[in-house]
């Protein structure tokens, strides 16, 4: 599909095609990048409205669903006389007890079934925090029998709904992280660089102490100094303040080397020459020209935040339940009894790991095509 | 002479047998993301054993890809698409090298073993972690199974053979010690260190100054009468391959133009395309005709430009680089003063140092404005310094480096219109239009960015940026350097003529001295941070006095075949 894409572009489009043009096209031809990047639209458009793609209450509990196993949505629905139609459905489950073991076991109902429905009503829920609405992309025709597409955790909250719920506040500290790095990155890095001398030896020395701080301990530290009793929206941001202190370090590094190689380049003599100030220099000329990288070393930095949060919450020392992320998630994980009875609950490790990989894929593509003009 | 009873002796003994390459049909193709580059394109040619084949042409003829398809290096994603490429042995049997696998045993047999080829650019061909010793004897290891003790004894013979000074301590050097020229016979020592049948040589000396490259130039010529081997030269120099050629290959787009003896292409040249070629080297030999035409300039107009004993100094207090030492200049109104030396000689600093790109140490360079003021630029405060950088600008040497990739070329041009106030808008437009027009390029390719415009086209958008704000000095460093002989004299007519227009005045600083002879007035000669002579073009390039410029002079290869001169040149050394 890119090559013959690509083969239509003629000399003349080329010709007039600006730098962002010119790294589409270079990131188009990178399949894995494309493929990446369309997993990322659709992870973070769950992120965004997570209501929407979740089906059960993820807050909500239910005592006869403890441990309740993944079920599968059969496609064709055959009807007694044989014929058939394309009306999902699935089986629900029947409880026992074990008399020998008192363990819970489930058995799939073959004789009744529940059926499925697309954008149908479910519970109530707020679109973009705005609009209060029940439409969910899959509901439950019958409201007295739940959805488990990936099963239930010990208090019977449907783990699906959880991981959807989860991906907003996982995905978005690894964004505003990422912002709040960026800032102080570009900034200090851009100060040291194109001023040199004096002021690039402080700011490096700044670097390389914060570089030089064992990351993990210093987050427990400070993840563990937040009290316990702040709500929910700050202790979040405390949680990405921390991730983003020893991010911008790296980032300053990549920013000051840019500009460093910058300054000698004969177009910034040039401008220089032409009588431009050196704000002019510096947002006209420079920026433009590592504006591409920078964004590429921050979408390979993004899921280096998701994991630091999913491991600190993992710990127990990041975000604290109720609030959902795939960290918190995890924590259901963490004991041999659930992984026996119910390996379902590793689900929310699954989404970090295919967040992360289109995540690094995508990043690998920009970066690649980050400088259409050194070939 | 000895030379060439020693060349054709060795025809005599190779003449019975076949030639050792003989390169059938050629065809290699690079597939790109809108169709195909036919960078070489059914190309045949035979190579004999003892005789020197020139490849000539200009960028993007293809003539490297034809070396690399031999020894199949060609970059990726090139491939050869069909051909016969056949090497005769002496013992008789042949291999048809385009049919062996690239990865293949047999290929690599043949790599550096029977067919040796040197690079460009030194450096980048050699290990900087590994000494010389070690690179060379990992061949004779590889090829030979040579011992170590015979490897390294070999090796030294070998360096004697290039000329390094001192070889038994040379082996122990890392390569980032030696010179470019050293750099390059050590690669020449490695590349004959199997005593290979075929040496390709791609650009070997484009790199170089012009004394180093008729020393390797003559090494090569040496070396080729020893072993008796065949020498494929590739080169967009035609001075070169006048020295040093037997048979020449004119090449262009990947297409055989014209080929035959030296002295036929030279002198009795068919094709249009070698005609054209030849013309716009024989034109850069003397003095531009609209120089020619034009009045003297009067000996007692006051200098619009003077420099006096300008220093300029790199490095630490204690032991400093003087790349610019005690240097003084003048500069007259509409006068064209060359700046000719080889590099490292502070030319390029120099030239830097007028628009005070870098803050020199000492000196004054007293600049006289419109009004008869005079202002010593190195004293000057950021205000005046600004208005003055407007009537003094410069042209780049690189075409790509100094345009903004970034940005079309109406906002380049335009942007010292913009950044002065000048003009704005639908004006700004209109002069940049303008602007383009002046010097020869469509007004309507200003929404273009300068990846779509080639070499000249792109040094002309340098030249429109220069004269955008109406200049009265031009500081031009190698402007036409990065350019191919074509169309260097074609920026060259440009410039002279937006002089003539404008009443510039041009600091035109250059290694080479036939571009400084057909466009400079005045010539000053700079070595090692000095300039040892200054005169008329005229003298410098004809009569000079210095023992430095005529040693210059008398290394430049002259196009012309009935003339080989460069065996006859002389050293000069620093007193």
């Amino acid at each position: 599909m890119t090559d013959t894409a690509l083969a239509s572009i003629d000399t003349k489009r080329l010709a007039v095609a600006s730098q962002w043009q010119l790294v589409w096209w270079a990131f188009k031809r990178h399949r894995l990048a494309m493929v990446g990047l369309y997993i990322t639209i659709f992870l973070y458009i769950i992120a965004l409205v997570p209501g929407f793609f979740a089906i059960n209450d993820p807050w909500q509990q239910n005592a006869r669903a403890a441990f309740y196993p993944p079920q599968a949505i059969h496609l064709f629905d055959t009807a007694a006389d044989g014929s058939w139609a394309i009306r999902p459905y699935i089986h629900p489950y029947v409880f026992k007890r074990d008399p020998q073991t008192l363990a819970a076991v489930y058995s799939e109902d073959k004789t009744r079934k529940s059926y499925v429905r697309f954008f149908g009503e479910g519970y109530e829920y707020k679109l973009l925090g705005l609009f209060s609405t029940t439409t969910h992309l899959i509901a439950s025709e019958n409201k007295a029998q739940p959805i488990f597409l990936l099963g239930a955790d010990r208090l019977g909250r449907c783990v699906y709904s959880r991981i959807m719920q989860g991906a907003q506040i996982s995905l978005s500290v690894g964004l505003v992280g990422v912002l709040l790095s960026l800032t102080i990155g570009v900034l200090l890095g851009g100060i040291s660089g194109y001023y040199g001398g004096r002021i690039d030896f402080a700011v490096q020395r700044v670097v390389e102490f914060v570089l030089s701080l064992p990351s993990i301990p210093i987050w427990l530290a400070l993840s563990a100094a937040l009290p316990q009793d702040w709500p929910a929206t700050l202790n979040y941001f405390m949680i990405t303040l921390i991730l983003s202190l020893t991010g911008w370090a790296q980032l300053a590094r990549v920013v000051r080397g840019r500009f460093l190689s910058l300054r000698t380049e004969e177009f910034v003599t040039a401008a220089r020459l032409d009588g431009a100030s050196e704000g002019r220099v510096i947002f006209r000329h420079m920026l433009p020209s590592f504006a591409s990288h920078i964004i590429a070393s921050v979408s390979l930095a993004i899921p280096a935040m998701i994991l630091a949060e999913t491991s600190l919450s993992f710990l127990g020392l990041g975000l604290q339940p109720p609030t959902i992320s795939w960290g918190v998630l995890l924590r259901e994980a963490q004991n041999i009894r659930s992984i026996a009875t119910a390996p379902w609950l590793f689900a929310p490790g699954v989404a970090v790991v295919i967040a992360v990989i289109a995540l690094n894929f995508l990043g690998d593509g920009l970066r690649d095509a980050a400088d259409p003009y050194n070939k | 002479m000895n030379v060439t009873d020693l060349a054709s002796h060795l025809e005599q003994r190779a003449a019975p047998s076949q030639p050792i390459l003989e390169v059938r049909d050629l065809v290699t193709h690079f597939p790109v993301r809108n169709g195909v580059v036919k960078a070489v394109d059914g190309v045949s040619f035979t190579l004999h054993r003892g005789k020197t084949l020139c490849i000539v042409g200009e960028s993007g003829s293809g003539k490297s890809v034809t070396a690399r398809s031999i020894l199949q290096i060609v970059d990726a994603p090139g491939r050869i698409v069909s051909g016969s490429i056949m090497l005769n042995r002496l013992d008789g049997s042949s291999v048809d090298l385009a049919g062996l696998n690239p990865r293949g045993r047999e290929i690599r047999a043949v790599r550096g073993r029977e067919i040796a080829m040197i690079f460009q650019e030194p450096m980048s061909s050699l290990s900087p972690v590994h000494t010389v010793g070690d690179q060379i004897m990992e061949v004779l290891r590889l090829h030979l199974k040579m011992s170590r003790k015979d490897a390294r004894a070999r090796c030294v013979e070998l360096l004697t053979q290039v000329e390094i000074p001192k070889p038994d301590a040379a082996v122990d050097r890392y390569t980032f010690e030696f010179s470019g020229g050293m750099r390059q016979r050590v690669m020449i020592a490695m590349s004959l260190a199997c005593n290979p049948s075929l040496l390709i040589a791609d650009e070997p000396t484009t790199a170089l100054d012009v004394t180093t490259q008729a020393e390797i130039l003559d090494l090569i010529k040496r070396l080729q009468q020893q072993h008796g081997m065949a020498v494929m030269f590739i080169t967009h120099d035609m001075g070169v391959v006048a020295e040093i050629a037997d048979e020449v290959l004119v090449m262009h787009y990947g297409k055989i133009k014209e080929s035959g003896p030296v002295d036929t292409i030279f002198h009795a040249p068919k094709d249009d395309y070698t005609r054209m070629l030849i013309g716009s080297v024989l034109k850069l030999e003397q003095k531009a005709e609209i120089r020619l035409r034009r009045p003297p300039i009067p000996e007692d107009a006051l200098p619009v430009l003077q420099v006096r004993n300008l220093q300029m100094h790199f490095g630490s207090l204690k032991a400093p680089l003087k790349a610019v030492d005690d240097v003084s200049l003048d500069l007259k109104p509409g006068e064209t003063l060359g700046i000719v030396g080889e590099s490292g000689s502070g030319k390029t600093t120099m030239g830097r140092c007028l628009l005070r790109v870098y803050e020199p140490q000492g000196g004054v360079i007293d600049y006289r404005r419109t009004d008869g003021s005079v202002v010593d630029l190195l004293k000057a405060d950021a205000q005046t310094l600004k208005a003055c950088r407007r009537e003094i600008r410069m042209i780049f040497q690189d075409p790509v480096g100094s345009l903004n990739p970034r940005m079309t070329v109406a906002q380049i041009v335009g942007e010292p219109l913009l950044v002065n106030g000048i003009a704005k808008g639908k004006e700004l437009d209109d002069r940049v239009a303008d602007l383009l027009s002046q010097v020869g390029l469509e007004p309507s390719w200003r929404e273009r960015y300068p990846h779509a415009f080639s070499g000249g086209q792109r040094q002309r958008i340098g030249i429109a940026r220069a004269i955008s704000l109406n200049p009265r000095i031009i500081v031009a460093d190698e402007a036409t350097s990065a350019l191919d002989v074509s169309v260097r004299s074609h920026v060259l007519d440009l410039m002279m003529n937006l002089q003539d227009r404008l009443g510039l005045s041009y600091v035109f600083i250059s290694h080479d001295i036939g571009v400084i002879r057909y466009m400079c007035d005045r010539v000053a000669v700079m070595y090692r941070g000095t300039v040892v002579e200054t005169g008329t073009a005229e003298q410098v390039c004809d009569a000079p006095r210095h023992a430095y410029t005529q040693a210059l002079l008398s290394a430049i290869p002259r196009p012309d075949p009935r003339a080989r001169s460069i065996h006859n040149r002389h050293r000069y050394t620093a007193a």
